[in-house]
């Protein structure tokens, strides 16, 4: 079968800065994910997450180790990958509309048919009044609505979400991560999805992995999530299983955060 | 809106106070009206310029080489601040002579300029360009410095080629650079052109007011001066205008009244 990614072995250096000695960020890293799986990726702050992710979108190269993207190495930026920032990474000066449209531009799809999957796409996303505004005139959830369909419209393969929602209030965040879920559903791409929440984590994704504070962080724990689906990510918090799963893999991040809470302090 | 028009008398009836203060000064002769001018009589000079038409020529050479030094500089600046901030070789190479460039105090430049592109309007508008061109440079290369990496990655991760990235981030990024720039190099492409005039040429605002100084008509002198300075917010003015219609975008710009 297909690996939708792979990521083998993976060791991430960063160059001595000034006094800063070289920093491994994460060492040996081994991860799969399979089409239409969703796989969220939980770990102390810090602790290379990002990087990994980054990795996988091909913006940072390896130091070591390899990525396969639909068991081809990926060479260069991943262009079946679409990639969510965690910060907000809107062109501040296209109006939503534009903003949603860049990337079939970029591509060089005809005008009517940007027009028509522009305006089906924001509608989808439940921005449809708003699409001449710039990204300053709307809210925080609606900016992720328009990065959500920003990344979406190209139809990528594979998803790569960097805490997406965590700049989000409680409420919106449960919003967003619903309508993620629901347009996930309707095609299933193959998503990886950071966050340091871990009842985000078990919330949307099929399997949870785990991993350790860094340096030179590795995965720890792997978690299957047999919740069933549709979900509702407020509901969810409530199920029995659900709390079982929490217990099982916080036993195995506490040992990390706290770690990674030495180190900072030592730091 | 009541505030509004009342900042606006306000600032109307300073002017007001302050033009009295001068006329009080010069016309009991505690300040010597030789020296210091006569405010009735420089807005007369100024009545007579525009009534008989005297001014038109001259206006419309220091006008022509302020705009031409302007626009030239403002491109320059443009086009070479996006190419070296996006060529770190080149950028490292440059540094030491553009920051030598800079640090000259570049009104001297105003004779070499003459002695190569003679009294036309040429030497002034090189002498404006190179004023205007250091202004919007250093934002640009700054600017583009200060993009948001994360925006640049964004737009590659969306399938942006090293042009599209070129015309659809840095070329938006920085023009909000520029425009904080503009509004400091319409007053420099000023002193280009009137210092170049003032140094050697037959027509411009710079020369009639040498011609003033020549024969001590100092209300004359203080006329040229108060021509420039509300050409100079008329460009200004303009800038802004512009600004907002290119800005719309950005938090806090729209409308903006300064």
């Amino acid at each position: 079968m297909v690996t939708a990614l792979a990521l083998e072995r993976v060791t991430c250096t960063f160059p001595p800065r000034g006094d800063t000695p070289p920093y491994t960020a994460v060492a040996g890293a081994t991860l799969a994910v399979q089409p239409g799986e969703f796989v969220c990726l939980v770990g102390p702050t810090g602790c290379g997450k990002s990087t990994l992710l980054n990795v996988a979108a091909g913006l940072t190269t390896a130091k070591e180790g390899q990525v396969s993207v639909f068991d081809q190495p990926l060479r260069g930026l991943n262009t079946e990958a679409g990639y969510m920032f965690q910060s907000d990474a809107l062109f501040a000066w296209r109006t939503a509309f534009d903003n949603v449209a860049v990337g079939l531009e970029f591509r060089g799809v005809a005008p009517d048919e940007v027009q028509r999957r522009t305006s089906e796409w924001l509608r989808r996303v439940g921005l449809g009044g708003h699409q001449q505004k710039y990204p300053h005139e709307l809210s925080g959830g609606m900016r992720k609505r328009v990065a959500l369909a920003q990344m979406l419209i190209r139809d990528p393969k594979i998803l790569l979400m960097d805490e997406p929602f965590s700049a989000l209030d409680v409420q919106t965040r449960a919003l967003m991560e619903n309508e993620l879920l629901n347009l996930w559903t309707q095609d299933r791409k193959s998503v990886l999805f950071v966050t340091h929440d871990l009842e985000e984590a078990i919330a949307l994704a099929d399997r949870v992995v785990v991993l350790s504070a860094g340096p030179a962080a590795g995965f720890v724990g792997e978690f299957k999530v047999e919740l069933e689906r549709p979900r509702d990510v407020a509901e969810i918090r409530l199920d029995p299983e659900f709390i079982r799963l929490y217990g099982e893999i916080w036993g195995c991040l506490r040992e990390q955060v706290a770690k990674a809470y030495q180190q900072q302090l030592g730091a | 809106m009541h505030n509004r028009l009342l900042l606006r008398g306000s600032q109307i009836g300073l002017l007001a106070v302050l033009l009295l203060i001068w006329h009080g000064l010069t016309a009991s002769e505690i300040l010597p009206p030789f020296f210091f001018g006569r405010p009735l009589e420089v807005g007369a000079r100024m009545v007579d310029w525009f009534v008989s038409g005297t001014i038109y020529p001259h206006l419309g050479v220091t006008l022509l080489e302020t705009l031409l030094a302007f626009v030239i500089g403002t491109l320059l600046g443009l086009g070479v601040g996006l190419w070296l901030a996006l060529n770190p070789f080149a950028s490292v190479l440059c540094d030491p002579y553009i920051k030598a460039v800079n640090a000259m105090p570049r009104v001297i430049l105003a004779p070499i300029f003459a002695v190569w592109f003679g009294l036309g309007i040429w030497s002034k508008v090189l002498l404006g360009v190179t004023i205007v061109f250091f202004i919007v440079f250093f934002s640009v290369y700054n600017g583009v410095r200060d993009v948001n990496p994360v925006v640049v990655a964004n737009a590659r991760m969306l399938g942006a080629s090293k042009r599209q990235l070129l015309r659809h981030v840095y070329l938006p990024s920085a023009t909000a650079w520029v425009f904080s720039s503009l509004h400091a190099s319409v007053g420099m492409a000023f002193v280009g052109a009137v210092v170049g005039e003032y140094l050697g040429s037959a027509r411009g605002i710079g020369y009639l007011i040498m011609q003033a100084e020549g024969v001590f008509d100092i209300n004359t002198v203080l006329a040229g001066v108060l021509v420039l300075t509300l050409c100079a917010l008329v460009l200004d003015k303009l800038v802004s205008m512009a600004e907002v219609r290119l800005l719309k975008w950005r938090p806090g710009a729209v409308g903006a009244e300064t």
